[in-house]
């Protein structure tokens, strides 16, 4: 069975087995080369490790894009407590779905990354947070894990090697807020899944106090590969300062959606028109977000740039998550953006002041301008509501929910207008 | 412990300042007398830095930073009042305000709330928000404290100081976001000995005691520095009096005693003492009954009684009566010969506050048990025991008698009753003698650990009444002994020169904040 999308241009080093049953399980993962990373990491210094990811500057796929070696050089290594490490699996940022196929498809993929990460970190004891929704994938993870205790990649004396490491799967109880690092950590321990105070980092005091290294999934399932082939070999893809492939996971106005796995110096344009077939028949596209909804929204011609992160930056927005919307002319950029900061207001964990009133603020303005009850002192309002929320907040949650509606605004001020003026909409519907 | 640290110098708003390391933007701030706006952060409890009112801006950081748990460093440079930070605080006011109900009339916070004052001062004369608020309703969480969720901050000090200070963390917020209010997790109300605390933490009018609710606003209140004489413990607190009543009593932050806390019961309590009948004016026993008559003819006449009295003088004391009165209440017992003064306190169980364990609502339901037994008077179970047989003075001294035997006071040669109320035991005295309570005076206290604390006058005493330690000194003085006391310092100097436990002491050194007794403790303890 294949993988809804297969396309010649990608180039396909996480996702090579999407779509492949046989290599969910542990014996087909091994036949496919799976755990060689493991063994040979384990016969490495830890700080070695470490080193080659440093080395292979790969970045954290979960938003941040925080070098990942250099993350994890922050642990610290005296041994005095006891260091953990969290896999973030709580993928929930809205146009996002590149986890989930991963955990799916190539759960082993995950885990051996995670268990290398582990040793190089000296971390006893690993979670996968995962988001509760995914039960599907909550069943294989056990699974998988399950199998990798019985042959020994797990538990004490990893391969005869002395290192010895738990792994726990934690679900989730369903909030995008747990997926923000310290919220997950909250989440973890049993508390409400509220963002905390940096500093101290996770570093310093993550879960249960301990030092603690949250990863994204996409990040460690990219680890066995560098640590296998060399910093080098993954250096052969993307840019200097984005090197390796990454999955896009595109929806939206497309005609082909689903995950795409390409180098990070691919041209965004293409992978919207090329791979993903571009706007369906007759349609024009309006804009791309290309990171998942808390990023700008890039119009169509400012799409043609590398997807690399500085490539993206240049454009004006940023590569996030990865998880990249298309809207064509049919959209209300109005209605879209309202329902993005609907989103971020029944999300919002309500900390903060800013954060916790403001989405709601503007998710009543966007609701009054789209009934056509707008009034153009409003469009200065959301501006200056968005100022008050943007980098006022524990969490850059409160960014997120102000980002859409502010590049909304700067780039597609007439559809706003348009509402307020003639009272409706001018999406070609 | 702050002498141990490493000074660093800081720049805050223009003005230098070294503070030791560790301390945050906001405690430096307020070395300088510069007051950050906040709303969750509250001394006692612990930062989330979540209502992003303290935000400030420091030279160097992209965004501007909580500055209840930013730490100082050496050479940082603080703005608390530019642009960038003013319209910070401005904005979070406005969000604040949304789905504020805006009921400050009608609201029991109004005139002490966080809110207002800060909206007062930095908010925006216009509201901008053409959208309805949202309406939230209110309910009780103990039996006597009701929540009202739409003035609500959410800023979490009641669920913090549940959590962290009562150690029985009931509170929490339900939902989340803008949907989110505070309640327990159950249906049921909470009950804790120390559950009104988060009526004084709350910075708006959310969370309301219904025994205060429209019975005051708080800028008509008097408000006095008061011990609370509800236990031995003596918290310090806030009498708030309006119309010669006390309406409430608020803790009055001291870290050697109560923090900033103080348990219900006293609060309960003792807000209800004035009431009742009151003794008003001195009376005298003429053949078969007692006569009003001024203070000079009754001090006359109790100077008179007393110099002809043969028999030496018994005293049953309230162990609520004041040093100061009870000291001249025994010089003057011994002009005729002290053979013995009681007192019984009323007891109940002890209710330690878990998370500052130095403050309990003690054992003793009185508060000056320890300054009785100090001056010599020996507590009894049953008062009228020791009094059996007796036939020479009685006094009794704030000591209503309710449960006295039917002849008491009968068959002795002198029964003088000074009391706050009319007893009907006081029938039987010679002479009566008016008093004021605690909040009608101002006196000293010694507390279970020998701490000695001052408390001061909040209201007039009714009537005639006048302090036992002014009208005895007068008595003390016809007596032969010495000139009468002018103040309650000199009654306390006259103490502590003749009672070896006080020495070093005096009305002036006690202060608002109170000292330890020599037998607690060097001066340096009491300082520390």
């Amino acid at each position: 069975m294949a993988y809804p999308y297969e396309h010649p241009r990608e180039t396909r080093v996480l996702s090579k087995y999407f779509g492949d049953e046989d290599a969910i399980g542990i014996d087909g993962w091994i036949e496919r080369g799976g755990y060689k990373a493991l063994a040979k990491a384990l016969g490495m210094a830890q700080d070695a490790v470490t080193e080659v990811v440093k080395d292979s500057g790969l970045r954290g796929r979960g938003g941040a894009g925080f070098p990942a070696g250099l993350k994890w050089s922050f642990m610290p290594k005296d041994g005095k407590l006891p260091n953990y490490l969290a896999c973030n699996a709580d993928e929930s940022e809205p146009g996002t779905f590149k986890d989930r196929e991963l955990m799916r498809w190539t759960p082993h993929q995950v885990i051996e990354g995670i268990i290398i990460a582990s040793y190089a970190i000296r971390a006893q004891h690993a979670y996968i947070y995962i988001r509760g929704e995914f039960v599907d994938i909550v069943r294989v993870l056990n699974g998988a894990v399950v199998e990798a205790y019985e042959r020994g990649y797990l538990g004490e004396n990893i391969l005869g090697s002395g290192y010895g490491l738990d792994l726990t799967v934690h679900a989730g109880a369903g909030a995008y807020i747990a997926g923000e690092e310290t919220g997950l950590l909250n989440s973890l321990e049993g508390r409400r899944a509220e963002p905390r105070v940096k500093p101290p980092f996770p570093a310093q005091r993550g879960a249960f106090g301990m030092p603690t290294t949250v990863n994204n999934v996409e990040t460690l399932a990219s680890v066995p590969g560098i640590v296998e082939n060399g910093a080098d070999w993954y250096r052969q893809w993307g840019t200097e300062k984005s090197p390796g492939t990454k999955l896009f996971s595109c929806c939206g106005h497309l005609q082909r959606p689903g995950n795409y796995e390409v180098p990070l110096d691919f041209n965004l344009k293409e992978l919207v028109y090329d791979l993903c077939g571009g706007p369906p028949e007759g349609r024009e596209l309006l804009g791309v977000i290309p990171g998942g909804s808390s990023v700008p929204i890039l119009t169509a011609d400012e799409i043609d740039c590398d997807v690399s992160y500085e490539g993206i930056e240049a454009a004006g927005s940023f590569l996030g998550s990865g998880g990249l919307i298309a809207m064509d002319d049919s959209t209300c950029m109005v209605r879209a953006v309202r329902r993005m900061v609907e989103f971020y207001d029944h999300e919002s964990c309500g900390q903060c002041t800013p954060c916790r009133e403001g989405t709601s603020w503007l998710a009543k303005i966007l609701r009054r301008i789209e009934r056509g009850e707008g009034r153009e002192e409003d469009i200065p309002l959301l501006l200056d509501i968005g100022a008050n929320m943007a980098g006022k907040t524990i969490c850059p949650l409160s960014d997120s929910a102000a980002v859409p509606v502010v590049s909304s605004i700067q780039k597609f001020e007439d559809e706003y207008m348009g509402h307020i003026r003639d009272g409706g909409c001018t999406a070609k519907r | 412990m702050d002498n141990d640290r490493k000074l660093i110098n800081v720049t805050i708003d223009g003005i230098e300042v070294s503070v030791p390391e560790g301390k945050t933007i906001l405690e430096a701030a307020e070395r300088l007398g510069i007051v950050i706006p906040r709303y969750c952060y509250h001394p006692a409890l612990s930062a989330p830095a979540q209502c992003r009112m303290c935000l400030v801006e420091v030279e160097g950081a992209p965004k501007p930073l909580p500055s209840c748990v930013q730490q100082v460093q050496d050479g940082m440079v603080v703005s608390t009042d530019c642009a960038e930070a003013r319209k910070a605080r401005r904005g979070v006011i406005e969000f604040l305000l949304l789905n504020h109900p805006l009921d400050c009339p009608i609201c029991d916070a109004a005139g002490q709330c966080m809110l207002q004052d800060y909206a007062h001062e930095t908010g925006q004369l216009r509201r901008r928000a053409v959208e309805p608020t949202v309406v939230l309703g209110r309910d009780h969480v103990t039996s006597e404290i009701v929540y009202f969720a739409d003035r609500c901050i959410l800023c979490t000090r009641c669920v913090r100081f549940m959590e962290e200070i009562a150690e029985e963390p009931v509170l929490q917020v339900i939902q989340r976001g803008h949907k989110g209010y505070i309640d327990t997790m159950t249906d049921e109300l909470f009950e804790h000995p120390f559950s009104m605390n988060i009526v004084d933490v709350c910075p708006v009018g959310a969370l309301v005691n219904e025994d205060f609710l429209f019975k005051a606003r708080s800028w008509d209140l008097d408000q006095t520095a008061s011990i609370c004489p509800g236990c031995s413990q003596g918290c310090n607190v806030l009498l708030g009096t309006k119309e010669q009543r006390v309406v409430r009593l608020k803790p009055r932050p001291n870290p050697e005693v109560n923090s900033h806390w103080m348990c219900d019961y006293g609060r309960r309590e003792v807000v209800r003492w004035g009431a009742g009948i009151r003794a008003e004016v001195p009376m005298v026993r003429e053949s078969d009954r007692l006569v009003a008559i001024d203070w000079s003819r009754a001090l006359d006449a109790l100077v008179e009684a007393l110099s002809e009295a043969s028999g030496g003088a018994k005293a049953i004391v309230s162990p609520g009566a004041s040093n100061e009165s009870l000291f001249t209440l025994r010089s003057l017992m011994e002009r005729v010969g002290f053979e013995g003064g009681y007192f019984h306190v009323t007891t109940g169980s002890e209710q330690v506050l878990k998370g500052f364990p130095k403050l309990a609502l003690r054992e003793d339901r009185a508060a000056n048990a320890r300054g009785a037994e100090l001056l010599g008077f020996e507590r009894v179970d049953y008062v009228y025991g020791a009094l059996l047989g007796h036939r020479g003075v009685v006094f009794v001294l704030e000591e209503a008698l309710d449960g006295a035997p039917e002849d008491f006071g009968e068959g002795v040669e002198l029964f003088i009753y000074i009391g706050s109320h009319l007893s009907p035991a006081a029938g039987k005295a010679d002479i009566v003698l008016p008093c004021p309570i605690w909040a009608e005076m101002e006196g000293t206290f010694t507390n279970f650990e020998d701490r000695v604390q001052r408390f001061n006058q909040a209201l007039r005493p009714p009537g005639l009444a006048r302090p036992i330690w002014l009208s005895f000194s007068v008595a003390l003085a016809r007596l032969g002994a010495g000139e009468p006391f002018t103040s309650v310092a000199a009654a306390f100097g006259a103490l502590a020169e003749e009672l070896g436990v006080y020495s070093g002491l005096s009305y002036e050194r006690i202060g608002l904040n109170g000292a330890t007794t020599a037998a607690a403790g060097s001066a340096a303890a009491a300082r520390r």
